[in-house]
């Protein structure tokens, strides 16, 4: 992986976040919280600059990092979609759904298409399961959705950008 | 507090909030302005009115007509019918599906009528933003009565009499739990909520601390009394966003009302509690992963003894119980031990909180007493299964549990009869099955997420299960090999005997309980090469029937990959080498002309 040099103000905020915990070791996932809240995501650097702020191993942060499906080290596209694979969507066909966004997208489970628009993402109930099957794009909700609608959902954020580009 | 004539209660639940409810409580709010109504009507936004499947509810006050499917368009019509005029609108209203006539008042709903809501008692009450609802019915009553009346070990006494037992899963009596707690010597012991809900399917914990967080803050500070504890600890998901913010206004209006911090209700008890996040990692439900976790580590769990209770969070004394046991504590302490006991099964007293969800026609969030059957469950309040189709199976307790056929319906639930059915009650995730959902597909299902959420400390887990999920793998892609049950048997228990912890000695759960219900379906699967419930798409082929198709081009224009050919009015072609299967013609023809085989 291509090393990525860190902007001062990236620098900056991550000494400031691990400086508002004390730089404690313990607070170590309220720190790594707050910075993929600030920077979208958490880089081997910013690691590297976490670790040497809280005085631990990158080792121990990196482990902490990989361990939750939370924290991520790739970036997320501009709109992230992630598709419901609790029991609840998947038995009612959550799976189809994903096959169909892998395929429209040419993206697996975890990947970002190479425009950066989308990433492509499971998670484990988003407690909606009335309106299961449930896809996440962003902070919107779709129920019920249908592999054939899985077109339109990705043509309305297109579109959406597409209009903003126009407009600005 | 200003009085209103009505009120217009929304559900703020995850469901309904998913489909618009904040746009609905909007529009309502602008329309009243409009009107000039504002000052008689009020607009609440409540938790999880539980019946998710009618979704958006929207419950008028005080006269409970209970409105299903409401979009933001339909505010109007309310406002100008109901409130203006005092007619119901009709059209708005849950139609019951045996007499097809409207029911206005809730209570009268199938859906509702078995249950009995002591943890959820105020979800869909109150504005769980608002502290001022939560006293209004009975909120920190309790808490006063501990601290003002009664001794720690009076109140533990109470808890203990009345039964209650963990409802996370396990099952362990709570008052002997706080017992344990308040009898370890420690100079500070920390009170912990676990609301790390990690269940595929469950949302018990999340719409209790969303729709009435004060009863976990209430409870937690009851906990804190007894054990010694000055210090709550709530381990919550970052992934709920709405939970989070919720209780971090109850927590905060709790201080404001000095009903957390120093010397609460003049008693000299201090007590106060601090929010820690989790970020995603299914053991971390286990307390001791928990723990681990609350302390900046890597959630991967310890060995037992030392139980939390006597060296917990950063070595010291730790109570911790899950969100919805703790929802029970108020009712329990304001009720009497006596009452609480009275509901429920010889060994399971009280009520357990399903999400019931999958092929069923009622999904929400039910609370029914112990010793309700599956069959009152399924059939009663949900409604049976969705389209008219055959019952399956329903599987409690998640990727830990098993599943629970025919045979159980009859079963009343509780801990003890669930286990020996071969499931367990776990946190109360309740997925209902029907004849199209292949039972080998389920278990790999459960596998794979026990393979992703596997911390990777004990072998038998990291690399059984990686095993038993690459069988089960080529079993639905019709490779399955003559031994594969003998080894997934073996394999199985190996893993059940010998992981460290309870996620790892539940894993194979699923597997054993699907092959000793549904040998069959893995038999037609390896034997056969036949999915018998069609789902295992290798094993599956759509085709054309010849004599049905009119050739109306319905399925060719509908294809997503064009593996389609065919002439108007002339018989169709799939071309298998193109077919991705993804079922669209199937449902799509008119004339069943289209077959799985």
């Amino acid at each position: 992986m291509p090393r990525i040099k860190l902007s001062e103000t990236a620098i900056q905020t991550i000494r400031e976040v691990c400086a508002s915990f004390d730089n404690q070791e313990g607070e170590l996932i309220n720190v790594l919280h707050k910075c993929q809240e600030k920077l979208g995501y958490l880089p081997a650097e910013v690691q590297e600059l976490i670790a040497q702020e809280l005085n631990m191993s990158i080792a121990k942060v990196y482990g902490v990092v990989t361990f939750y499906s939370f924290f991520t080290m790739i970036p997320k596209g501009e709109f992230p979609i992630s598709i419901c694979m609790g029991t609840a969507c998947y038995v009612r066909g959550a799976e189809q759904v994903l096959n169909e966004f892998k395929r429209q997208l040419k993206v697996e489970v975890g990947q970002t298409s190479p425009d950066g628009k989308f990433s492509l993402s499971c998670l484990r109930c988003v407690g909606a399961c009335g309106l299961a099957p449930v896809v996440m794009v962003g902070e919107k909700v779709y129920g019920r959705v249908s592999p054939q609608q899985v077109k339109q959902i990705l043509a309305e954020h297109q579109e959406g950008c597409m209009r903003e580009a126009k407009s600005a | 507090m200003a009085e209103y004539n009505t009120q217009i209660l929304i559900c703020g639940g995850t469901g309904c909030k998913s489909a618009e409810s904040d746009e609905i409580g909007n529009v309502f709010k602008d329309l009243l302005n409009e009107y000039g109504l504002d000052d008689d009507v009020q607009v609440v936004v409540t938790g999880c009115f539980g019946f998710c499947e009618k979704g958006p509810i929207v419950k008028m006050m005080p006269d409970k007509t209970f409105y299903v499917h409401v979009t933001p368009a339909d505010a109007e019509e309310i406002i100008k019918e109901h409130v203006v005029k005092g007619r119901q609108v009709d059209r708005l209203l849950y139609k019951d599906p045996k007499t097809k006539k409207s029911v206005s008042d809730s209570q009268h709903m199938d859906f509702y009528k078995k249950q009995i809501r002591i943890a959820l008692r105020n979800c869909g009450f109150i504005d769980p933003e608002n502290i001022d609802e939560y006293i209004a019915r009975d909120g920190y009553m309790a808490l006063g009565k501990c601290l003002g009346e009664m001794t720690p070990e009076q109140v533990i006494d109470e808890i203990k009499k009345s039964g209650l037992r963990g409802r996370g899963g396990g099952g362990f009596p709570t008052g002997l739990k706080w017992e344990i707690t308040a009898k370890v010597k420690g100079d500070q012991k920390y009170v912990v909520c676990n609301a790390d809900e990690g269940d595929p399917g469950a949302f018990m914990d999340r719409s209790i601390l969303e729709g009435d967080p004060h009863s976990v803050i209430e409870s937690m500070a009851i906990n804190g009394y007894c054990t010694g504890a000055t210090k709550g600890l709530v381990y919550i998901r970052a992934e709920y966003p709405l939970a989070v913010a919720r209780l971090k206004t109850a927590i905060k209006q709790a201080r404001e009302y000095g009903l957390l911090g120093t010397d609460i209700l003049g008693s000299g008890f201090d007590f106060d509690i601090e929010i820690r996040y989790g970020a995603g990692a299914f053991v971390c439900g286990e307390e001791t992963a928990l723990i681990h976790s609350m302390e900046g580590l890597r959630g991967e769990p310890t060995f037992k003894p030392p139980f939390p209770s006597e060296s917990g969070y950063l070595g010291k004394p730790t109570n911790v119980n899950n969100v919805e046991t703790y929802a029970n504590i108020p009712v329990i302490i304001n009720k009497g031990a006596e009452w609480f006991a009275s509901i429920g099964t010889e060994k399971s007293k009280g009520t357990k909180v399903f999400a019931l969800a999958g092929k069923i026609n009622n999904v929400g969030l039910i609370e029914v007493p112990m010793g309700t059957t599956l069959r009152e469950v399924i059939y009663d309040i949900g409604g049976g299964i969705k389209g008219g189709k055959k019952f399956k199976a329903v599987q409690t307790g998640g990727p830990s549990g098993g599943m629970l056929t025919n045979d159980f319906l009859d079963t009343p639930i509780d801990y003890d009869n669930l286990i020996s059915a071969g499931s367990m009650m776990g946190s109360g995730g309740m997925i209902v099955m029907d004849e199209d959902d292949c039972m080998v597909a389920i278990a790999k299902f459960y596998l794979e997420f026990t393979l992703e959420e596997s911390c990777g400390k004990c072998s038998p887990c990291r690399i059984g299960n990686k095993r038993l999920f690459e069988i089960l793998e080529r079993i639905t892609e019709g490779k399955g090999e003559e031994g594969d049950i003998h080894k997934l048997r073996i394999l199985s228990e190996v893993i059940k005997d010998t992981s460290l912890c309870g996620l790892g000695q539940t894993s194979p759960n699923p597997v054993l309980s699907s092959l000793s219900h549904f040998m069959d379906e893995y038999e037609a699967h390896i034997k056969d090469g036949r999915c018998p419930a069609g789902q295992c798409k290798a094993l599956l082929k759509y085709e054309v029937v010849e004599e049905k198709c009119t050739g109306c081009t319905l399925c060719f224009r509908n294809c997503p990959v064009g593996a389609i050919t065919g002439e108007r009015r002339s018989v169709h072609y799939i071309d298998q080498s193109l077919c991705i299967k993804c079922g669209v013609c199937f449902e799509k023809c008119k004339f069943d002309a289209i077959v799985m085989v």
